[in-house]
């Protein structure tokens, strides 16, 4: 294979374990499919996303959890992968961006952001959309507050096209029903 | 045919696979391949423009793209000479395109192939020339090549978003075109540029042709590469400035699982002017970064301070500030118009006077310097969000030996920039690691050392004083600033003078009063300094609009009065400065603000302006302030950046623009303690969220149609004090030290 540094190693799942499972290992479910971690069970899982599986859509911003950069949903719910050593994540439901869009379409979070053209250098984008995915399962019509209560950090300043790109799919034709 | 002589670039033609048309540049060879008029075959081309036999346009994008946009909008400038159709563009990032010249090179000249590629200084009028005639010969061709084939003279043919189009309403695509006229000779002449009033794309919308990319999650930024096998390096440096080693103990940092190898980097010479690595450091490899951050967790290691600096901090920076303020014995005269101290003496007692305080600021791009490195001894790959790719090639160059053509430099978007690019240090110690490590590596930093480890705007204390005759006019201007000089052993700087990037002479209101000083004191401090987005224009904007507003308050003028007189009659002061583009975006601030009706519910309005280098911008905010929450209710943004290439992206960034530098102003700033910054993550320096942010930026954008200008600084400069007039408005505290809030609640 010619080196092509920008050539990405797809993410394949390790078959499942049978004879070799040993005690460290964490059976994990990162968008829809199965994965089994045997390396320090400590390691957080945005390392274990980036390095390991080359899922790179989690991005390193701060890795204690105050930038939001790294934002994955754990069982619908938005989380810091920084954070979560992958230990606690046996059996639990991942999403990270690489999941969110369906087979055929984008989720309507990621048309709206296109549409709003909120994406500024763009490192932060995958991180807030998860926040707002999460916001939006748990109120798909969110307010002002809701929108104000979101923490992640964009340095380029690009939450007034964010809001915009938030409200828009809130909106959108179908999405309620989400 | 040389339409780019003067930098030794020439624009070639060939045929490419599966009957695809190539435009690209190439500089003169030293191999004697002939120029005019030759065609080469597609790999020896780095194509600029690609036509395939399907009619997808595919246009190379030169610059770095830091969130800029740069990437949109250059080849805009291609597709809109080609009159391609710009939904059917595709654009592809080029590498750093280095190639071998017989003039004399220099870093943004013909050392680099495609012109041009840094982050920055990239919209300007030469930009526009190139970019356009790239897609005006590759337009040119395929208008040959349809004549031939109906057997028409070729000046009655026209094109249209993919078409050449006969006047009786035939049309062939620029696909099926695209092999004949691949098999043409480029013009003699350049062909003539469109009239303005033909553009089709440009002035037009246009999103970010990476959004789709970015919202999956598949951007890959430098820090997403994964080269090979690499190992993954994290560096821990010493906490003080020009610091050494004391003592380093590995043995349980190398036991850790993973870790492969722990690597000592020396630190700058002393005093020696400032070229590569930042800091001495220790770095740690690993499998993967989880392990080498628990083996950077292991290591033992202290450090000696460079004596100089050891006691380095804020309040003695601050307090060294002021007195030199106090004398201006040893100061440096940056501009004297008129006979300011005359003007002080007649003016007794109606004089005024202020001092601002402006902290050091860090970049904190979002994505922090990494960098991932591959070095043999006849090769070198690196791939890395830059902001100067040349200024990167050469320093491999001298780091590793390799020669500059193989040094082969890949340029993903970078998450962010603010400046902080400007410098490849990051670059510098990935070379020394993986050529040390004899394997591809990744160099990782963390927001630790993002915060510890940058090169921070300057701090500094403005004095201005003002004089006034009875009728209560301006007749003196004094601005004179106690400040850490940029040049911090730069060497890239060393020709400037001490004052550069923190006080402009030609700045506003240089040049509208009679009698007008400005003086500069250095301010030694062992701190690593550089460019920050707004640079002196920022730095000096602070002062100088918070200070008129003063002014008018004192007076009992309105602040918008005050600044159009001032500004007088529309005319070119000087060049890049007509005072009526500055006025005009007054007058649209103002208008949009409602500044005639000030709200009388405890919000208040703020205005400043700013102008330089042709581009001029005024902000209004509309603020309050309850309980411990600044609110900013409205924010409006005036520019005037000359002829608008992409209406959607000038809208982003004069948005972005502002709101940095509201974050900057409201929150952030570096603050040294025992020698050491004192700032670690986000906690300790905590950046603009969206619960206060504006919900929108009103931006209202002048097209005059004048040469584009660049106007990020421009507009990062009157953003604060506009802000901080507002917050005396709403509260008639006036804040005079950044970062506001905490000062303006220490003042309530």
């Amino acid at each position: 294979m010619p080196d092509n540094p920008f050539r990405r190693t797809e993410p394949k799942p390790v078959p499942p374990i049978a004879a070799s499972a040993s005690e460290k290992t964490v059976p994990l479910t990162i968008n829809g499919k199965s994965f089994f971690h045997n390396g320090d069970p400590d390691m957080p899982l945005l390392w274990y996303l980036r390095d390991v599986l080359r899922l790179t859509g989690a991005k390193y911003g701060c890795g204690i959890g105050a930038c939001g950069a790294c934002t994955v949903l754990v069982d619908g719910k938005a989380e810091h992968a920084c954070m979560l050593p992958v230990k606690g994540l046996a059996h639990r439901d991942i999403v990270t961006i690489e999941g969110l869009a369906g087979k055929d379409a984008l989720h309507a979070l990621q048309e709206a952001w296109i549409a709003e053209d909120a994406i500024g250098c763009g490192y932060c984008q995958p991180g807030q959309i998860m926040a707002a995915a999460a916001l939006l399962k748990l109120k798909p019509h969110p307010d002002d507050a809701d929108i104000d209560a979101l923490t992640n950090l964009c340095r380029c300043g690009t939450y007034p096209r964010i809001r915009a790109a938030i409200a828009r799919a809130a909106n959108a034709p179908g999405e309620a029903k989400k | 045919m040389s339409f780019d002589a003067s930098r030794r670039r020439f624009l070639v033609v060939g045929a490419g696979a599966a009957g695809a048309l190539l435009v690209g540049w190439r500089a003169q060879a030293q191999d004697g391949l002939p120029y005019l008029g030759a065609r080469f075959q597609a790999q020896q081309l780095t194509d600029f423009v690609r036509i395939e036999a399907d009619g997808t346009v595919v246009i190379g994008a030169r610059g770095c793209e830091v969130g800029q946009g740069v990437k949109t909008d250059l080849p805009m400038l291609i597709a809109e000479e080609l009159d391609a159709d710009w939904s059917r563009v595709r654009v592809e990032q080029l590498p750093y395109g280095y190639i071998e010249t017989n003039s004399g090179e220099t870093d943004s000249g013909p050392g680099n192939r495609y012109g041009n590629q840094g982050a920055g200084g990239d919209g300007g009028p030469a930009a526009w020339k190139q970019q356009r005639q790239a897609g005006a010969v590759a337009r040119w061709l395929l208008v040959q090549a349809a004549a031939q084939q109906w057997n028409l003279d070729a000046t009655t043919l026209g094109t249209e978003a993919g078409f050449v189009i006969a006047a009786d309403g035939r049309k062939l695509a620029y696909g099926e075109l695209a092999a004949s006229a691949a098999t043409l000779d480029a013009p003699a002449n350049p062909p003539p540029l469109k009239d303005p009033s033909q553009f089709r794309i440009i002035g037009k919308p246009a999103r970010s042709v990476d959004a789709r990319e970015v919202v999956l999650g598949r951007t890959e930024y430098g820090i997403d590469s994964y080269l090979g096998n690499a190992l993954v390096a994290v560096i821990v440096r010493c906490p003080y400035p020009g610091g050494t080693l004391d003592t380093l103990d590995d043995t349980q940092a190398r036991q850790v699982t993973g870790v492969h190898r722990t690597i000592v980097l020396p630190g700058p010479k002393p005093d020696a002017p400032f070229d590569g690595v930042l800091a001495t450091g220790v770095a740690v490899l690993a499998d993967d970064t989880w392990s080498a951050l628990r083996g950077r967790d292991k290591l033992k290691v202290a450090w000696k301070p460079d004596p100089a600096w050891a006691k380095d901090s804020s309040a003695a920076l601050e307090a060294k500030a002021n007195a030199l303020l106090d004398d201006d014995a040893s100061a440096t005269v940056v501009r004297n118009d008129g006979d300011f101290a005359k003007a002080r003496k007649q003016a007794q007692p109606r004089t005024l006077s202020a001092r601002y305080q402006l902290p050091f600021l860090a970049h904190v791009t979002a994505e922090p310097p990494s960098a991932t490195m591959t070095v043999t001894k006849d090769k070198v790959v690196l791939i890395a969000g830059l902001h100067d790719p040349a200024g990167a090639s050469h320093l491999l160059h001298a780091i590793t030996g390799v020669p500059r053509e193989a040094i082969d430099i890949r340029l993903p978007r970078a998450g962010g920039d603010l400046g902080r690019r400007l410098h490849n240090d990051f670059i510098a110690e990935a070379a020394l690691v993986a050529k040390e490590a004899g394997k591809p590596v990744k160099l990782v930093w963390l927001r630790e050392d993002d915060l510890q480890h940058d090169f921070y705007r300057p701090f500094g204390v403005h004095e201005l004083t003002a004089t006034l005759d009875r009728k209560q006019h301006l007749t003196g201007w004094s601005h004179r600033v106690a400040a850490t000089p940029r040049n911090w052993r730069d060497s890239r700087l060393a020709g400037k003078p001490i004052f550069a990037g923190l006080l402009d002479a030609d700045a506003f209101p240089a040049g509208l009063l009679p009698n007008l000083q400005q003086l500069f004191h250095a301010l030694p401090c062992g701190l690593p300094r550089g460019e920050l987005r707004g640079g002196a224009d920022a730095f000096q904007a602070f002062a100088t609009q918070c200070f008129l507003d003063e002014i008018a308050v004192a007076t009992h003028q309105d602040p918008v009065v005050l600044r159009m007189d001032l500004l007088g009659a529309p005319r070119m002061l000087r060049p890049g400065f007509d005072t009526g583009r500055l006025a005009g975006v007054l007058r649209i601030a103002a208008g949009k603000i409602d500044w005639q009706h000030k709200p009388k519910n405890g919000h208040g309005l703020g205005i400043a302006c700013h102008a330089g280098n042709g581009a001029y911008a005024a902000h209004a905010f509309e603020v309050s302030v309850s309980g411990n929450d600044l609110v900013i209710h409205r924010a409006v943004c005036a520019v005037d950046a000359g002829r608008t290439l992409n209406p959607l992206n000038l809208e982003a960034q004069a948005a972005n623009t502002t709101l940095a530098a509201v974050s900057a102003a409201l929150h952030e700033a570096i603050t040294l303690k025992n020698g050491q910054v004192q700032q670690r993550n986000f906690p300790d320096y905590p950046l603009l969220r969206m619960g206060q942010s504006p919900h929108s930026v009103e931006v209202y954008s002048v097209d005059t149609g004048a040469d584009p200008a660049s106007m990020d600084d421009i507009v990062a400069a009157s953003a604060a004090p506009a802000l901080a007039n507002a917050v005396y408005a709403a509260t008639t505290v006036r804040v005079r030290k950044l970062p506001l809030l905490p000062e303006l609640l220490r003042l309530l």
